[in-house]
């Protein structure tokens, strides 16, 4: 069974690998005990006690949080309920004008605002970018993700969930 | 005509393949195999026979493309060849373009569902072609040719080859007709026809093919190619019976393709997480300044919102419900044809070295609705280029799938997406003067198939080697492309700077190009490619879509002046806003934001450009290392105003060095100063919300925008639903476009 020490782990979660060190983790078997050990490698990362439960972006984690299951940013900023979508409590930018477009993209390399809007969603907490969209204007806010936490512990991992 | 079933055990082929579909909706195994018996028996000889026929499958597409073939298909391998069962399933396949192992299978059923048993016949040295994208195909430019196998009386299986033409004898030359707006304009359609019996193609058939494209040579290369690569696995089949024994292949060949099945929900069960995921991607199709057709002249956006659910048994619902309508031009995109791009991808993401097959098929429930774009449900429509869908719609999954791989802590097998192979230049021309003078080249470069691939979770995106249909890409060199597009040759190919999506981890970068028109005369030109909507569904975490395409060319140019003179010549377009064709060119010089257009006239010294496609970011860019970013100022990846606008970098060239240098303090003050615009530049929700909403109920939408929404409302209920609820408008409410 494959198995990688935390210490590898934690460098490839950072970018600091080699390519010589990633490729075979690439290519490679996977390693069972993954999530448990990144579970792990996160929970030492983050300022706060709550335990985390899963991690669904690079900043945010569903935590357990006084019986209830929220989403909560790295900066310890809380989104609320993990079934409703966390974008609805960000700060929000809509790049809607050529103007703002290039900022970002040389002329003639971006959407024309009136096909397409880029939305960029930012943490309240510590203006982390958190998402993009790139929709035409009046486009519902997607929710990308929404787990079923308690079929994947209890059918999956074969425990109870946290 | 047939007398007798050629089927297994005195039935027909017909009532096989309904047996087999009756046994998976009742039992969701293949066959209803409840145990690989062969497998548990003797695990060594079930993997050598599976290892025997793949590596026959690989072997004859090795060997067929030197037997005979294109220039396209020899140079980076546009072929591929798969073992089917006689229902049409796949057991076994080769490398290459994979996209069209499910085609087939779709082709193989259409022929048993037509009773082709009884009437054409189906016999042994009987040779079948297709390319009709409403029984199994991608579009007509994709041509396959498949023969059945027997053993004694019975058909057990079917051998498959498909290439990709150069030409395929549509309404203009080329492999991605944008002017094809019907059937009739998507070039010569071969239904799942009889083309040969005794191993031999028809003396007739290959008059008719010959006379029915622009590059006949070629044609008739790649149909020895096919019938080549075929017969080679239909030998290999038959040797493996003699070694095996009859009644072991009929067992062995479904339960390959019930561990298939398995193997890919083992998989979801060890890299995904049980639930919905959902993502939305857009293609522009700007054709009311293009078309020439009135019935034509339509400015479109593709809604293509995907919905999976991933079930707790390890199985996958995948739905594209809410898709907008197809129309009058050649991005309609067959079931069959989705269902080849859904297969090829989950190949690549989940079950990538092994009992790779159509048990992947089947453990995927689908929802192409009839109507849309991606099941137009209508045969006189154009299918001459559904790639134009296909391929930013599938972005949406290589996202979803990426969602479940980041929770489950495989980050280093994210991708959020990839580039659109484009910018598939074509056309074509006769050659005016020199040693071809009076024959036909035809511009049909396949370099597309090296576009930037997004990033992953632990490291940016692979540069200029990716394309979505062939996990083999290569695009290939200059000089065998010049090959058969003589009256075209190349003045640069180089890295173009800011394609590559924004990120923590950047998307794959790409290149750019110049070619002249020499020694020719009737020359057609046209290209596609995004241009006013970003490719596909974007970036993941906070990465950013990467680049779209534009349209450059210039007409009556002084190329010739130059050339005589030793001046300088445009080379590419780093800068659009001050373009080296302005500055260095005399003559028409046109730019367009939309990258699709209709086919144009080119003379002898005319110029044009191409770039090629990025892949999209991962995380947010400010968190992107100084280091890698100063690596991508000294590699052309980014500009140094782009780097400081978007990452935060502070650089400047250091002359002597010949290297960019970095502004540390500088840069932290500069990352400091962005996070305090994103506080001051952003809304809240509700105010966002509000803004958004104020866009539709005050008419503040495009035409193309509300003719997509207008779309999607009328197709679907769930989708008309949620659109209403989330924007809180009246359930009549209508968007319609004068």
């Amino acid at each position: 069974m494959v198995k990688y020490d935390k210490k590898t782990l934690k460098r490839m979660i950072d970018g600091d690998l080699t390519w010589e060190e990633l490729k075979p983790i690439i290519s490679g078997t996977k390693d069972p005990d993954r999530f448990d050990k990144i579970i792990e490698i996160l929970q030492e990362k983050v300022s706060w006690d709550e335990k985390i439960i899963l991690p669904i972006h690079e900043h945010l984690h569903i935590v357990s949080k006084d019986g209830k299951r929220i989403v909560k940013c790295d900066c310890g900023y809380e989104f609320g309920d993990y079934k409703e979508n966390w974008k609805k409590k960000c700060r929000i930018r809509v790049r809607d004008t050529a103007e703002e477009l290039e900022e970002f993209y040389p002329k003639y390399m971006s959407c024309d605002p009136d096909w397409e809007e880029l939305r960029e969603y930012f943490c309240p907490g510590c203006f982390t970018l958190l998402d993009t969209e790139a929709v035409p204007p009046g486009y519902p806010t997607i929710f990308n993700f929404l787990p079923d936490i308690d079929a994947f512990y209890k059918e999956w991992l074969g425990r109870k969930a946290p | 005509m047939n007398n007798k079933p050629i089927g297994w055990n005195g039935k027909t082929l017909m009532k096989m393949l309904e047996e087999s579909e009756k046994y998976i909706k009742e039992t969701k195994s293949y066959y209803g195999i409840d145990k690989l018996k062969l497998k548990e028996e003797d695990p060594f000889k079930y993997e050598r026979a599976f290892a025997s026929l793949r590596g026959a499958l690989v072997s004859a597409r090795e060997t067929a493309l030197h037997v005979a073939a294109s220039p396209i298909v020899k140079e980076i391998g546009e072929l591929c060849f798969a073992l089917y069962t006689p229902e049409g399933d796949s057991i076994v396949v080769s490398t290459g373009i994979l996209v069209h192992v499910h085609t087939m299978s779709e082709a193989v059923k259409f022929m048993v569902k037509q009773d082709y048993e009884q009437d054409p016949g189906i016999n042994l040295g009987d040779i079948f072609l297709n390319n009709d994208p409403e029984c199994g195909n991608v579009h007509t430019t994709d041509v396959q040719t498949l023969i059945p196998i027997f053993w004694k009386e019975e058909l057990i299986g079917w051998a498959g080859g498909v290439t990709h033409q150069i030409d395929s004898g549509g309404i203009t030359p080329g492999h991605d007709l944008v002017s094809a707006i019907q059937r009739f304009d998507d070039g010569t359609y071969y239904t799942c026809r009889k083309i040969g019996s005794n191993d031999k193609i028809w003396k007739d058939h290959m008059i008719n093919a010959r006379r029915s494209v622009r590059t006949p040579f070629y044609w008739e290369l790649d149909e020895k190619c096919r019938l080549a690569g075929d017969l080679m696995i239909r030998d290999a089949v038959l040797e493996f019976i003699e070694r095996e024994g009859i009644e072991y292949y009929k067992q062995f060949i479904r339960e390959v393709i019930e561990e298939g099945r398995r193997i890919f929900q083992e998989r979801v069960k060890e890299r995904l997480i049980p639930g919905r995921y959902r993502a939305a991607a857009f293609f522009d199709i700007p054709m009311k300044e293009e078309a020439w057709q009135p019935r034509a002249k339509i400015d479109k956006i593709s809604n293509q919102p995907l919905e999976i659910i991933i079930k707790n048994d390890g199985s996958m619902f995948l739905s594209f419900d809410g898709a907008s309508g197809p129309g009058p031009n050649p991005m309609n995109c067959a079931k069959g044809a989705m269902e080849g791009g859904q297969w090829v991808l989950l190949t690549q993401v989940l079950i990538y070295g092994d009992k790779v097959n159509d048990g992947a098929y089947f453990a995927v429930d689908t929802d192409y609705p009839i109507g849309t774009w991606c099941n137009p449900g209508d045969s006189s429509l154009s299918y001459q280029s559904p790639w134009g869908n296909l391929i930013p719609a599938y972005t949406g999954m290589m996202k979803c799938l990426s969602y479940g791989l980041y929770s489950r802590g495989y980050r280093e097998e994210i991708v959020p997406g990839y580039g659109f192979t484009g910018d598939a230049i074509q056309g074509g021309g006769i050659y005016s003067a020199g040693p071809l003078k009076g024959q036909r080249w035809s511009l049909s470069t396949f370099e597309i198939s090296g576009q930037g691939l997004g990033a992953s979770g632990v490291k940016d995106g692979l540069d200029w080697g990716y394309a979505m249909w062939n996990p083999e890409a290569d695009l290939g060199d200059v000089e065998t492309w010049e090959l058969f597009q003589g009256g075209i040759p190349y003045l640069s190919r180089r890295v173009k700077p800011n394609t590559a999506g924004h990120g923590k981890y950047r998307g794959g970068a790409n290149y750019e190009g110049v070619a002249m028109i020499a020694n020719s005369k009737e020359v057609d030109f046209f290209g596609a490619r995004d241009g006013y909507c970003f490719h596909g569904s974007g970036g993941m975490h906070g990465g950013y879509p990467h680049a779209t395409g534009y349209r450059l060319y210039a007409k009556k140019t002084n190329l010739q002046e130059i050339i005589q003179n030793q001046k300088e010549y445009p080379l590419g377009d780093p800068d659009p806003s001050n373009g080296e064709f302005e500055k260095l060119l005399e003559g028409d010089i046109v730019r367009k934001k939309n990258c699709t257009i209709y086919p144009i006239i080119l003379e002898n010294n005319d110029m044009i450009y191409y770039a090629l496609s990025g892949g999209p970011g991962y995380g947010d860019p400010l968190e992107r290392k100084v280091e890698s970013v100063k690596q991508d100022l000294n590699n052309g990846i980014y500009t140094n105003d782009l780097v400081y606008n978007i990452y935060g970098v502070v650089a400047e060239y250091n002359e002597e060095m010949g290297e960019w240098v970095i502004d540390k303090m500088g840069t932290d003050v500069r990352r400091e100063e962005i996070r305090a615009e994103r506080k001051d530049k952003s809304l809240t929700f509700d105010d966002y919300w509000e803004q958004e909403r104020w866009k539709i109920t005050e008419d503040m939408l495009s035409e193309p925008v509300k003719r997509m929404y207008s779309e999607s409302l009328r197709l679907s209920t769930k989708w008309r639903k949620e659109f209403l609820e989330f924007w809180r408008l009246p359930e009549d409410f209508q968007l319609e476009v004068k």
